[in-house]
């Protein structure tokens, strides 16, 4: 009875994720098996064109680049979280640096890449004090740059991952890390021998929220690179838009959605793994007996 | 040390010695912690001096100190097993780890865990990780060895068995101890000497014999054992001894060596175990008893001993009684009984003049 009120409850949820996630997913897996159409569209004809058609080295290229792109862009998001996330942890205003965490999301995402635009633009913000300052002389190029993707990326996706490493190291019992100064370690020993180790969930959930949405991003490469800063994202919506290739469109999403997928896969497997391996605890073991000769209790 | 206008140690002065068992002890809230941390190098304090074997240890890190602490909440690294918790300050210097293995193995022998190297904290019951943090704190082969509650977490039983234990490590090792407990019966029973700390500041510092027998303040009095305490005045001093007056009570006899006899007033206490209660006067040939008749107002049983609180006059004063082994003894004291109680006058104390003094 109680067992099946449970799968009562799951149905709703059961409903929306078949019509809203697996329908659709399937669907767009149907259309990387079928032809191009003329005119746009597919042809109702069974054809592997558009899986071919992912191996091409300026696809290759694009996906390196992407990839690398969200890996810096990650990697420094997470080294700027990190010390946030801690010092949030540690403040006694934890409810109003949290607001401020979260005041961004107030305002709507594309009007905050539109501000940076302002900001980095020829005529923006920054080249305006440059120039009245008499730093430079004329206006620097600071918009539609590589950098300009990474500094707005990076700003973007901060929040994602300053808030689930504040809320894992709000969980972290700092007595650990007095106890590791006490028994001889630096304070950089100590941060990163016990709070690391110790919070290497939240890391793992702060990569991934940051990295799974920039390797998909579109806008922010469109509204402040340019054509060398072009991402993966970029690349799929142009095969939509412009290309109106909707096969090619569907087996190049289903890239992404694989790579990121085997991505979550590995840092899993990562996460679960145990710090030392059995043979080593075997050798402890071993040596005790060796070294106690009498055992031990 | 302050924070804020909240001065938590003031004017504390101690020298504790080489391979001592030394006790600080006091209510929460009375600054004992608070100087354990900064012996250990967690708080700095104001203005003030920390020398261990001549070495100034203010100025050092709490990693530069050749201090180890054992932390009330344990503090064993979660995602360590007990081996590399106990391995960890060895791995920082990088020892060899063939050196490690034989090291930890010896200390793991020393609290007996060595069949749960392999095991991470969470699989240990509370005592398993008390172990586990002495064993970690010993191996650095500290000076000083700091315990803050150390079992304060365990129930009654382990903590009785882990006290003995700990006694032991200590006399095994023989470096200094300093423990910092709020049970006087913890500290009472393994220290060399005890601190007792109250509001700051050291009341007394001295053996646990000294401290129970001869305590300094009424508040060391009050806060080791139980006692009796009355608000009294001084009638007169001479031939070592003090004729007090207590009100509701009587004359009351003192000897003048066990604390102070200023004039004026006087808080005078008596320990209820040495407080003799019978339903027959005691010997009246001798000129140091306090003998004064009262009712069992209360008598409550507690397995080896019976307390009584017996009314003289207008005070009640509290009694032990030791039950008795094969000898015979009198009737069972019961409700309503009236008895005498009777005590030395070398058994009382004046812990400090009186309030309004």
């Amino acid at each position: 009875m109680k067992r099946n009120l449970g799968n009562l409850y799951a149905g709703p949820m059961i409903l929306w994720l078949t019509v809203f996630f697996t329908v659709p997913l399937l669907i767009i897996v149907g259309f990387s098996f079928l032809r191009k159409g003329l005119y746009g569209g597919v042809e109702w004809q069974a054809s592997l064109d558009a899986w071919k058609a992912v191996g091409t080295p300026n696809l290759v290229a694009v996906t390196v680049k992407t990839f690398v792109v969200s890996m810096v862009a990650t990697v420094i998001t997470l080294a700027l979280a990190l010390p946030t996330g801690y010092r949030m942890a540690r403040s006694k205003r934890q409810v109003l640096l949290l607001l401020l965490v979260i005041v961004p999301f107030w305002t709507n995402f594309l009007l905050r890449v539109f501000a940076w635009m302002v900001i980095l633009g020829n005529n923006g913000f920054v080249n305006d004090i440059l120039l009245r300052t008499g730093l430079v002389k004329s206006s620097l190029r600071l918009l539609n740059t590589q950098g300009a993707v990474l500094l707005v990326l990076v700003y973007v996706y901060l929040p994602y991952a300053i808030l689930p490493l504040f809320s894992t190291i709000d969980k972290f019992d700092f007595t650990l890390l007095e106890a590791a100064r006490d028994l001889g370690a630096s304070k950089l020993q100590a941060i990163v021998r016990v709070l690391l180790p110790n919070i290497k969930g939240g890391i793992f959930a702060a990569f991934l929220f940051t990295f799974i949405p920039i390797f998909g991003a579109y806008a922010v490469p469109l509204l402040v690179g340019d054509m060398n800063s072009y991402m993966l994202g970029n690349f799929i919506a142009d095969q939509l838009t412009k290309a109106r290739n909707l096969p090619f469109t569907a087996s190049l999403s289903l890239l992404v959605t694989f790579v990121t997928t085997i991505g979550i896969l590995i840092l899993m497997r990562l996460q679960a793994a145990p710090e030392r391996s059995a043979e080593a605890d075997a050798a402890i073991a071993a040596d005790y007996a060796a070294a106690n000769g009498n055992g031990g209790r | 040390m302050s924070f804020g206008d909240f001065k938590a140690l003031d004017d504390v002065s101690l020298r504790i010695n080489k391979g001592e068992f030394f006790s600080l002890l006091g209510p929460s809230g009375c600054g004992k912690t608070t100087l354990l941390r900064i012996i250990a190098g967690f708080e700095n304090p104001d203005e003030g001096l920390v020398n261990i074997d001549g070495i100034d240890v203010l100025p050092l890190e709490p990693n530069k100190r050749g201090v180890n602490t054992v932390f009330q909440s344990y503090a064993l690294f979660p995602h360590l097993s007990v081996f590399e918790n106990v391995a960890f300050p060895l791995r920082l210097r990088k020892t060899a780890p063939k050196a490690i293995r034989a090291k930890v193995g010896e200390y793991l022998e020393l609290v007996q865990l060595v069949d749960h190297a392999r095991k991470k904290p969470s699989q240990l019951s509370g005592g398993q990780k008390q172990r586990v943090a002495i064993a970690r704190a010993l191996i650095n082969e500290p000076s000083v060895l700091l315990l803050d509650e150390p079992l304060s977490a365990l129930d009654a039983k382990l903590r009785q068995h882990m006290l003995i234990e700990l006694d032991s490590i200590h006399d095994k090792i023989g470096i200094t101890f300093i423990y910092v407990t709020h049970d006087q019966q913890e500290a009472l029973s393994v220290s060399d000497r005890i601190a007792v700390m109250n509001g700051g500041k050291v009341l007394q510092c001295d053996s646990p014999y000294e401290i129970y027998e001869n305590p300094a303040t009424e508040f060391v009095a009050r806060f080791i054992g139980e006692t009796n305490l009355f608000d009294a005045s001084v009638e007169s001093v001479g031939g070592g001894r003090a004729s007090l007056s207590v009100p509701g009570l009587g004359k009351v006899l003192v000897e003048t060596a066990k604390g102070p006899a200023p004039g004026g007033t006087a808080i005078f206490t008596i320990r209820p175990e040495k407080i003799h209660i019978d339903h027959e006067r005691p010997d009246g040939g001798r000129s140091d008893l306090n003998v004064f008749e009262g009712v069992v107002e209360e008598p409550i049983y507690s397995g080896f001993q019976s307390k009584f609180f017996v009314r003289c006059g207008d005070a009640t004063l509290k009694v032990f009684k030791q039950h008795a082994s094969y000898q015979e003894e009198g009737p069972d004291i019961a409700w309503k009984d009236r008895v005498f109680v009777s005590w030395s006058s070398d058994d009382g104390y004046i812990v400090g003049p009186g309030s309004d003094a």
